[in-house]
């Protein structure tokens, strides 16, 4: 059965499915003591449903997971750390409120007696800081942490409970590059102990630079696994995770602009310094870019009415519009996809057709009030299939669904409005590169239609790659433009972060 | 304008039967119901009899009615503990006033504002300030009762009106006309609650507070109109309780908040907010009312049944929680 006796784990043969629906398939590979093995595939390619069925968080319903040559089988999350394995998931399972030593050693405070016995506790927990060289006291709240500080914290944790098989679930996500150096200075030494680790990412250098291993899923199915990345491409990836060639993802081509759609002027919100003057034309699409913390989501949030502006004016298609709730912005046509969907974009324990006409019910109901439940039903209908969004069925709860799909449920929601202008925070955030294709066609198709739009974005080849023209915010000001033509990652980079080139 | 493409995703074909979750959801509280009804009709002598369904039917009336609105504020992830409190101080303001005026207009109209202000009182605080619903709605269960005891002095306040009477105390159709009235208040909050914009956005508001916000719902006014309308209801129990007991007491409603969440609870409205039914609700209710009618019938000590009270709140929450986990896998 098993096809390399010398793998310390082996997936064989592992289906999960929720209601019907598969999420995994039949995946089958192995991995061996010191390897780093990198996990890619679209969202809802299963990554993440075979890491939570290798923690214990889900059981599968067809196939065995293998370690050390014998079958286990687990029915939580504490048999599997029990068998050696820790799973560092992108939102960690920390305590904010609590010290650094206590988050290590929660469940396993050193007792003596019936008293906590602090003194071993700080000796061991400076004994595992000192083992992945990190310099904070083990008395500091963890909320004082940076969030690269709290993986390594959740690294520590991991190590304390002799885990074996490490896996990763888009680590880098929110790390600055200094701290990513560190993860994989951190990594790079599990690997020589003979750790298994599982790299779950999106971002391809990264998986060029520290992995061995690459196995790629899609749709819920093993696909291959390259045993060594030293020969592959990242063309090779791309294609076997889409099935397709993806050239070029942008597919940029430029368009017509018509007249000034937004227009802000002196603007002031919480976050911003200086006061912002932007113009958008119809069919325009304007990136804004900046390092995180410029202002750019502030500034968003501000002209959607999201947070109440302090001063200055935004006007649509030439009116004046004030805008003190996110209603007033909506009905005006001007609209806002969030950065983090998960708590400021969708409701997840409601359905999709519900998701879709939260906010477009409104202009079809039965005098006033009462809600058209065959007007809902059918524009539903009409936006999955339009966005092509990938659901079982319209009552489908949305949190079933990958963020990709969730994205364009959100889209669904707005073009169920009759819409002039749109912004976009990080669009792509947490999707992977065929549907990041889908929604970036989909902002084209947005901006041919004559709709002025916005977006905001940290990937800068993204930023360079979608937009007419990329304004630079800094600190929390607008510091420069650049054309598409002109726009070169160097120069967006340089108007981000040094004060002085501001042209 | 993406005709061209695979009309429909291959997935979307299959699974077409409901499944077993969704029948338990949407009918099992019922089900619950019907078997415990036909158990009691068996095994209790007079359980299945006109007049004990017409005890059985008023004794669930006042909290039936408080149900209804306090869905509302579960719905939001909030809670309303005044509208015990509510109850009494609404019945005890309509009596004086008819004691005062002998206006029945005046004295239904006085009740139902008082039981507005203490809502729109709790709305404010919780939807403008902020303020976390338990503790605010625990305030206004002191004031409220507080008020109730203030203006009646300590003693119940007995009402001559005979028309007022009618209100707790006639038959229509050879129903008892609180019967009727719960029954009237189930459908339109039931309307309400699922088939209005105001409903959805209140279930909204409970799934995801922030992105309903996002979406262009106006959370404030939402959970301002719920409060206000829960308080309004429960004034409406007040004043019907009043006439059935004909006279204005400040101790009425005692604990009143506890069943109505119980029955809530019991009928599949989740604490954490955004899922809830009428339907299941009134199952819930029903319930309730069946166990506390059958353990009168049996004889049990009154004592015994605040236990068997407790214990089936802490049944309803385990289940509530186990159709999460179902919900989830």
């Amino acid at each position: 059965m098993t096809q390399n006796q010398s793998n310390y784990l082996e997936f064989e043969g592992i289906s999960k499915n929720f209601a019907g629906v598969n999420a995994l398939s039949k995946v089958s590979f192995g991995c061996a003591e010191g390897e780093i093995h990198a996990l890619i595939g679209e969202n809802g390619a299963g990554k993440s449903t075979l890491l939570k069925c290798l923690a214990g968080n889900y059981t599968p319903n067809a196939g065995r997971i293998i370690i050390e040559g014998r079958p286990v089988i687990f029915n939580s999350t504490a048999d599997a750390l029990d068998k050696g394995i820790a799973i560092i998931y992108q939102e960690l399972n920390l305590l904010p409120e609590s010290s650094v030593e206590e988050n290590i050693f929660l469940g396993q405070l050193p007792t003596k007696g019936w008293r906590i016995d602090w003194k071993t506790l700080h000796a061991n927990t400076k004994k595992a800081l000192a083992r992945l060289n990190l310099d904070f006291s083990p008395e500091i709240m963890l909320k004082s942490l940076s969030i690269g500080q709290r993986q390594m914290v959740e690294i520590a944790k991991a190590l304390t409970r002799n885990a074996k098989i490490i896996a990763f679930d888009e680590p880098t996500s929110s790390l600055s590059s200094r701290e990513i150096e560190r993860l994989f200075a951190v990594i790079a030494e599990l690997k020589a102990e003979g750790k298994i680790i599982l790299y779950v990412s999106h971002r391809m250098e990264e998986i060029f630079r520290i992995c061995d291993k690459i196995t790629v899923f899609k749709d819920g199915k093993f696909v291959i696994t390259y045993p060594d990345v030293k020969k592959v491409t990242t063309e090779m990836l791309v294609k076997s995770m889409v099935g397709r060639d993806v050239s070029n993802i942008y597919d940029y081509a430029p368009r017509d602009h018509g007249q000034v759609r937004l227009e802000i002027n002196n603007f002031l919100a919480p976050g911003l310094k200086t006061p912002a003057n932007l113009k958008v034309k119809g069919g325009e699409i304007v990136g804004l870019f900046g390092l995180v913390g410029a202002g750019r989501s502030e500034l968003l949030k501000g002209i959607f009415g999201g947070t109440r502006s302090t001063a200055g004016q935004v006007a649509i298609d030439g009116q004046k519009a004030i805008i003190k709730s996110p209603i007033d912005a909506i009905t005006r046509g001007l609209v806002f996809c969030p950065e983090d969907r998960k708590s400021d974009g969708i409701l997840g324990i409601h359905s999709v057709r519900d998701n879709i006409n939260i906010s477009a019910r409104r202009n079809s109901l039965i005098g006033r009030i009462i809600i058209n439940s065959g007007w809902e039903k059918a524009n539903a209908a009409k936006r999955i299939l339009e966005l092509n969004i990938k659901t079982p069925t319209d009552l489908q709860l949305i949190r079933n669904l990958s963020g990709g799909n969730q994205q364009k449920a959100i889209l669904g929601r707005w073009l169920s409005e009759s819409i002039r202008c749109i912004m976009f925070d990080e669009p792509t955030r947490g999707i992977d590169v065929g549907a990041k294709n889908e929604i970036y066609n989909l902002i084209y198709k947005l901006a041919l239609s004559g709709i002025a739009v916005i977006v905001v974005s940290s990937d800068l080849p993204e930023v360079l790659g979608v937009s007419d023209r990329i304004v630079v915010m800094r600190d929390g000001s607008i510091v420069g433009e650049l054309t598409h033509d002109e726009a070169t990652e160097e120069k967006a980079l340089e108007l981000a972060m040094i004060p002085d080139v501001a042209a | 304008m993406t005709q061209n493409q695979l009309p429909v995703p291959a997935s979307t074909a299959k699974h077409k039967w409901p499944n077993f979750g969704n029948i338990w959801d949407t009918f099992g509280m019922l089900f619950v119901f019907v078997l415990l009804f036909f158990v009691c009709s068996l095994l209790i002598p007079n359980f299945f009899t006109w007049i004990n369904m017409k005890v059985l039917g008023l004794s669930v009336s006042v909290v039936g009615m408080v149900a209804c609105g306090m869905v509302f504020c579960l719905v939001i992830a909030d809670l309303d503990l005044s509208v015990g409190a509510v109850v009494a101080c609404a019945g005890v303001v309509t009596s004086w006033v008819l004691q005062q005026t002998d206006n029945m207009f005046l004295g239904i109209a006085s009740g139902l504002a008082c039981g507005a202000f203490f809502g729109l009182m709790n709305g404010v605080f919780v939807a403008i300030m902020k303020n976390n619903a338990l503790i605010v709605t625990l305030a206004t269960q002191q004031v409220a009762r507080g008020a109730a005891y203030t203006i009646c002095g300590g003693v119940p306040i007995g009402i001559m009106n005979e028309k007022f009477y009618l209100l707790g105390d006639s038959d229509i159709l050879g129903i008892p006309t609180p019967i009727i009235l719960m029954a009237i208040c189930f459908i339109i909050f039931g309307f309400l609650l699922s088939n209005t914009i105001f409903g959805r956005n209140s279930l909204a508001i409970g799934g995801n507070n922030e992105a309903a916000r996002l979406a262009g719902i106006n959370v404030v006014k939402t959970k301002i109109i719920i409060f206000t309308l829960t308080g309004l209801v429960s004034a409406f129990a007040g004043i019907v309780l009043t006439s059935r007991l004909t006279s204005g007491q400040p101790m009425n409603g005692m604990g009143l908040e506890l069943n109505a969440i119980s029955a809530c609870v019991l009928g599949g409205v989740a604490l954490t907010g955004g899922i809830g039914r009428m339907p299941t609700v009134i199952a819930g209710v029903l319930i309730l009312g069946t166990v506390e009618n059958a353990m009168n019938l049996l004889n049990v000590n009154t004592f015994t049944q605040y236990i068997v009270r407790g214990l089936i709140l802490l049944a309803a929450i385990n289940l509530d929680q186990y159709k999460q986990k179902l919900r989830l896998k």
